[in-house]
């Protein structure tokens, strides 16, 4: 449990860029998740902070105690990775009693035989404890993979798409689980994922990653309603946010070269006609997409709407968004 | 089965491929066969022509390769009538057992020269590898080829240097030396075959180790070489399979005190007249440790142990 903090954090591969100049600090006991595509900077992120990979320049301190010249033994920070969770030749119980069994931690036989049981029973695996870690499932793997983070108390965790290769009801729990943990421990998260309802649902804090760098570190909320560009608008919102010439709706700002869209930022019933092309019906929503003089854009409807393809719906933009031709945000 | 599949064999093909496997094992078993029977021939079956396929049993052959022995007369056989079953086999040639012959001491030299440079090739190739697999190690690959080109030609081409280098050193004729010898000749193949291996192992598994609070050293130890098991086992046989058999450089730098069984096993010949049966007895023992070595690691060749721990 400790504040964690980058400054002017850069690393490179070879000629790639991975970090550049990344500041951000993780506020003790909150749940940081890392959005951005394949490449964005995220899981360097972690292997800078967790000590697998040096950065070329800046710092990085756990506690306020710069870490930067540490191992990662030595920072105990616990981390679970994307691929290769296990070690395969021990036992479910031997993998989730490897960290105790650490030098540096040296936790008593008794105190381990405690602590795996109690996680196990948490994950939902206490009848895989003899199992060989290769006989188990890719959902089965990650839990144990998890377990074996959650059997420490470190200072942070790190967790690199922990729950992406679950099934959804098991993803949906261990949502639940890993928020309820943190909010008892009150354990510094920092997080990576795909997955914006993880993202939206658990995030105190969120960081947009883009090419190695942060562009917009703020509450999920904050970046859902005041997203500092498109690339940050993109990352959040489902159906994604419309990207539109500016002008398409009549006067635009000065400057302003796209408009942005939620769907609850078009205001259906009023303005100008246009035509429904599909409907989607996902059972708790329906997502109605929409050809609008020859742009087309996804928004959505109550679930039970009557709306059929070809028929026909004015459509207003209410409070959007404008960007320049960079893609920052104008308005 | 009428469906056509294109992992499953079909009868006949189960069948060509059983009828195949147990023709090579014939043709590959049979002169092991010939000097396993041999051993247990009295020496007439033994040069018998045609060659004799039944015959009686006997232990003659193990008796003579055991036992230092002198023609006594029949006078002298009544009066010391053999008291053990050696003795038996040994007075029914008209001989008598004065003491063990030399074969032990050569065998044990053998068995301590093998294995100690087996030892020793693996557990230094095995640094090197992980060395070579994981490190930045300046010219890497020039460094990798160089051990390798130790390979290039024959190691007795080096005999001759070897020979004034081991007399200078003193190492001639000493298990130290052997080893050593031995040692370097397979830690070319042992770098080779076990950074292969290594580099198999994912990273993955040690940076999480690390993290989990062991120090570089501990995760080799607990996670890279039980992963490793299979890579080391294999290795392992093949440089002891190459030290065990090795003749040249044995009759060239050994003699007596560490003298190795191969160039042992062809003197018994001369000792009292061509004692095939002898020789045949030494060829069998000698195979037996590099056949039990073999068995007892057989579980780790054949078992992958890291397949399926991936996360697909």
């Amino acid at each position: 449990m400790a504040e964690l903090s980058l400054h002017g954090v850069t690393k490179r591969y070879g000629d790639t860029v991975a970090l550049d100049d990344v500041s951000m600090t993780v506020p003790d006991g909150s749940f940081v998740v890392l959005l951005g595509p394949t490449g964005a900077g995220k899981t360097t992120t972690l292997r800078v902070v967790s000590g697998l990979d040096s950065p070329e320049a800046g710092d990085i301190r756990i506690g306020g105690e710069s870490v930067t010249s540490r191992t990662p033994a030595e920072r105990n920070v616990a981390m679970v990775f994307q691929q290769y969770s296990l070690y395969p030749h021990l036992t479910v119980r031997e993998n989730l009693a490897f960290p105790l069994k650490s030098p540096l931690l040296r936790t008593p036989p008794a105190e381990i035989e405690r602590k795996v049981g109690a996680v196990a029973e948490m994950l939902q695996i206490s009848h895989k404890l003899g199992n060989k870690s290769t006989e188990l499932s890719g959902g089965e793997m990650q839990r144990v993979s998890i377990g074996r983070a959650l059997v420490r108390e470190p200072a942070a965790f790190l967790m690199d798409e922990p729950l992406s290769s679950l099934d959804a009801k098991l993803r949906a729990d261990l949502r639940v689980e890993l928020k309820t943990i943190q909010a008892e421990r009150g354990t510094t998260f920092l997080y990576v994922t795909h997955d914006q309802i993880e993202a939206m649902t658990m995030a105190t804090h969120v960081g947009v990653l883009d090419h190695g760098r942060l562009v917009q570190f703020a509450s999920p909320r904050e970046i859902y309603e005041n997203p500092v560009s498109i690339y940050a608008a993109s990352r959040l919102g489902q159906p994604r946010i419309n990207i539109l010439p500016a002008d398409l709706f009549g006067q635009a700002p000065p400057g302003a070269k796209s408009i942005g869209l939620r769907p609850e930022q078009i205001r259906q019933g009023e303005g100008e006609e246009s035509l429904v092309t599909r409907v989607e019906r996902l059972g708790d929503e329906t997502r109605l997409h929409l050809n609008f003089r020859e742009h087309d854009l996804v928004t959505t409807v109550a679930a039970h709407s009557g709306l059929r393809a070809g028929d026909v719906v004015r459509i207003r933009p209410e409070r959007p968004f404008y960007f320049d031709a960079s893609g920052a945000r104008t308005h | 089965m009428s469906s056509y599949s294109i992992t499953a064999p079909t009868t006949a093909q189960k069948w060509g491929a059983g009828i195949l496997v147990v023709l090579y094992a014939v043709i590959t078993i049979l002169p092991l066969l010939w000097i396993v029977t041999t051993g247990f021939k009295s020496q007439n079956d033994a040069i018998a022509y045609p060659p004799s396929v039944l015959f009686e049993p006997t232990l003659e052959g193990y008796v003579n390769l055991f036992t230092t022995q002198t023609r006594i007369s029949d006078e002298e056989l009544a009066e010391n009538p053999p008291e053990t079953w050696y003795d038996e086999i040994a007075a029914d040639r008209g001989m008598s057992i004065v003491g063990p012959s030399r074969f032990g001491g050569r065998f044990l030299n053998s068995v301590i020269i093998g294995f100690g440079s087996t030892f020793l090739s693996v557990f230094l190739g095995t640094l090197a590898a992980y060395a070579f697999s994981r490190y930045k190690v300046p010219l890497k690959d020039d460094l990798l080829f160089f051990i390798l080109s130790t390979r290039m030609m024959p190691p007795i081409a080096v005999a001759i240097p070897i020979f004034l280098m081991f007399r200078s050193l003193g190492l001639s004729d000493t298990h130290l030396g052997m080893i050593l010898l031995y040692t370097a000749v397979n830690l070319s193949l042992s770098v080779w075959l076990l950074k292969g291996f290594i580099d198999e192992i994912p990273r993955e598994y040690e940076e999480a180790a690390l993290i989990d609070g062991y120090t570089r050293f501990q995760a080799f130890v607990k996670v890279v070489l039980p992963q490793a098991a299979t890579g080391i086992a294999s290795t392992a046989i093949f440089c002891l399979i190459f030290a065990w058999n090795e003749y040249a450089f044995a009759v060239l730098l050994t003699s007596g005190n560490a003298q190795t069984a191969p160039p042992f096993i062809p003197t018994i010949i001369g000792v009292t007249g061509q004692d095939w049966p002898a020789v045949a007895a030494g060829a069998t023992i000698f195979l037996v440790p590099v056949m039990v070595f073999t068995i007892l690691l057989r579980k780790h060749l054949l078992r992958g142990i890291t397949f399926g721990a991936v996360r697909k």
